[in-house]
């Protein structure tokens, strides 16, 4: 197991690099001029000097490189400072001082950080900071949906075609086909203008210090969680029931009631641990998309999470943002696939990787 | 069969219905029949026959629905297992009466070792604590020949060969010394070397532990070598029922008669090409009026589309349900046609 971990960790060093040039030709190639927002009245040799200060006037390779330098080497040094002075997991270490700052610094042997053209500051800070939103709305949807949606799965398939099993199939068919800018919009007509339980904005300043803080953040989270929630769970709990029919007419399911198992034990340990397999994966895989964070209910309810952070850079034509953002889904993509198939290997003990 | 002898399981009148999208199909029809402590009843009977599904019926291992038992009684040791409630039978299933199934290969999980499905009825059933379940365990791996029994526990099925899953489910079936096993086709997956081995096991341990086993095959060389007594089952019917040898050498059903001439012989002349029935076995719609094997008979006569033959007693211990028999070979025939014009 640690062999293949090792070897699959390997061969993801060649998938990255592949992947960092496409994304970066694609923006390269992708019409659209950085400064092209800026007053009108700026001279154009004005204008190009700006342009050349964004590091626009270096040939592509020179650009790519750089960008993955700066990737690979200076964020995780900054990184890797931030954890042993500041974040409580690795405060203990001694503290360390990799990053060498550009500010008032030697240029010549300072270290560039990966710049948001438009904010003028760190992508990664900005990600830190639109990270929390977006782990508390979105990852709080991803809880939610998979424990409603394995009970519901294989309870479904258990009494497949009974009431419970249609109403079931209805409601996900339902759940799966409507957008979220449509069930977003339906939710904050009902809940907040009609109703008014909750906000119908998210307030992202709010900041939990006591019982009743918690409570607003709750109650400003519900309706995002809800609609985010209803497509998630539409998705595994049909997986979940899917795998679990597979296994209900499996022999050994037979052989285990032959035993006198009871029903709970025949379905909730011997069907359940088989059908999990195919089910974890699923979910394992799933887990990048939460830290892409969900751009259209992050639009919707006004959360200004990661998803909203690179629907607003793609607007402003901020490349290094888009690439940077683009990129972390892609090594989290690639992290979270060998992953699932550990667990598949954990799971499943036929499965061996030697 | 003993004398005399109390029947440990006794069968009467079961009928099994199945319904299916093109209607029901009556998989069983009135089958009685009885075991007793000890005996090893062969069950023979061609796919389809029923024979699995009557065994299924006994103990509410069909799903329900399609199944549905619809008549009968089904005694064991003193309780109608056909109005038992479901928690009455799991308590049955397993503990006083065991089942191996077909295919070794699918029939236990995979997910979990050896060990743990051994050892799950012995705890449900039996009350024992993880350890004593452990060595339990082992001792049954070794009463069942697998050798190094005791690491063997935390292998998971897939280690196993067929012949040693068979081996695991038979221990699994005997780990709390059932009055009844149930074998459903337990050598059909297996080849021949092996399944020589678990039918060597299975006499071994009947006469260790004193069982009486029910073995369903569709092969009667393994029911010439275990059997102390055989049903002939054909279109979810009994056709015939005698000890193993008035079997071969008496057969008195046509469809006995010519399932024994479809097996080839090694030993004499060699036969140009293998025999066979014609035909297909009925799917029957409806509770049988007629004689079902009618369409592949050789002794067909009328009185066969009028009427459904019932079992009658052709010597001590031996039934056949068919208006023919071999005595009156030529003159039943013209007499039973005669009987109708009357």
């Amino acid at each position: 197991m640690l062999n293949y971990t090792i070897r699959r960790l390997i061969l993801a060093v060649p998938t990255l690099l592949f992947i960092a040039l496409t994304i970066f030709l694609l923006l390269e190639l992708a019409p659209g001029d950085p400064v092209a927002h800026m007053p009108l009245t700026i001279p154009p040799e004005v204008r190009e000097l700006m342009r050349k200060a964004l590091g626009l006037g270096e040939p592509v390779h020179i650009r790519f490189w750089k960008w993955l330098v700066q990737f690979f080497w200076v964020e995780p040094q900054v990184f890797i400072d931030w954890l042993t002075t500041k974040s409580a997991i690795a405060g203990i270490l001694p503290d360390t001082q990799f990053y060498v700052s550009c500010a008032g610094g030697d240029l010549a042997t300072c270290d560039a950080r990966i710049l948001s053209w438009q904010f003028r500051s760190p992508v990664m800070d900005i990600v830190l900071q639109r990270l929390p939103q977006t782990l508390w709305v979105v990852g709080t949807a991803y809880l939610v949906a998979i424990v409603i949606a394995i009970p519901v799965g294989v309870y479904s398939a258990y009494r497949q075609y009974s009431w419970f099993d249609n109403a079931g199939t209805f409601i996900t068919m339902v759940g799966f086909s409507v957008p979220p800018f449509f069930s977003g919009v339906l939710v904050i007509v009902i809940f907040s203008v009609q109703l008014g339980w909750f906000p119908s904005i998210y307030d992202t300043t709010h900041r939990v210090t006591d019982w009743d803080s918690f409570v607003f953040q709750l109650r400003q989270m519900v309706m995002p969680v809800m609609v985010l929630a209803l497509q998630i769970t539409s998705q595994i709990s049909r997986f979940m029931r899917a795998s679990m029919l597979d296994n209900l007419n499996q022999d050994y399911v037979r052989t285990a009631r032959a035993k006198g198992m009871t029903e709970p034990t025949v379905v909730l340990v011997h069907v359940l641990r088989n059908s999990m397999i195919p089910v974890v994966t699923v979910i394992a895989l799933g887990i990048p998309s939460i830290f892409g964070g969900a751009i259209i209910t992050e639009q919707v309810f006004k959360v200004n999470g990661i998803g909203e952070m690179l629907i607003k850079a793609i607007e402003a034509n901020d490349i290094p943002t888009v690439q940077t953002l683009t990129f972390i889904f892609a090594v989290l993509i690639v992290v979270f696939n060998l992953i699932a198939d550990l667990l598949y290997g954990i799971l499943d003990p036929r499965i061996r990787y030697d | 069969m003993p004398a005399g002898a109390q029947p440990i399981l006794d069968v009467k009148g079961l009928r099994t219905v199945f319904a299916t999208r093109q209607g029901e199909v009556h998989a069983v029809n009135s089958v009685s029949f009885d075991l007793y402590p000890g005996e090893l009843l062969g069950v023979v009977g061609e796919s389809g026959s029923g024979k699995s599904v009557t065994m299924m019926s006994l103990i509410g291992l069909l799903p329900s629905p399609p199944a549905e038992v619809r008549e009968g009684q089904v005694l064991f040791e003193g309780i109608d297992l056909l109005k038992a409630d479901a928690e009455t039978l799991r308590r049955i299933r397993g503990a006083r009466i065991g089942f191996v199934f077909q295919d070794p290969m699918t029939s236990l999980n995979p997910v979990f070792t050896v060990g743990f499905q051994l050892m799950e009825p012995l705890r449900k059933h039996m009350g024992m604590t993880k350890a004593q379940a452990r060595a339990r365990a082992r001792e049954l791996l070794e009463l069942v020949g697998i050798p190094d029994a005791g690491r063997r526990l935390d292998d998971y099925p897939h280690q196993f060969s067929g012949g040693m899953r068979q081996r695991v489910m038979i221990a699994i079936a005997l780990a709390c010394d059932p009055k009844v096993l149930i074998a459903d086709e337990p050598t059909t997956a297996l080849d021949v070397t092996i399944q020589a081995q678990i039918l060597e096991l299975i006499k071994e341990l009947r006469q260790k532990l004193g069982m009486a086993i029910i073995w369903i095959t569709h092969d009667l060389g393994v029911v010439a070598e275990i059997a102390d007594r055989v049903i002939v089952m054909y279109g979810g019917q009994i056709v015939e029922q005698a000890p193993v040898e008035a079997l071969f050498e008496d057969p008195r059903h046509p469809y006995t008669r010519a399932h024994l001439q479809t097996v080839p012989h090694v030993r004499g002349p060699r036969a140009p090409r293998l025999r066979v029935i014609e035909g297909q076995p009925p799917i029957l719609g409806a509770p049988p009026t007629a004689c079902p094997f009618r369409f592949r008979c050789r002794h067909r006569f009328e009185r066969c589309d009028r009427e459904n033959p019932t079992r009658r007693e052709v010597a001590p211990g031996h039934d056949a349900a068919c208006f023919w028999s071999p005595e009156e070979e030529r003159t039943a025939p013209v007499a039973a046609a005669g009987g109708a014009h009357a």
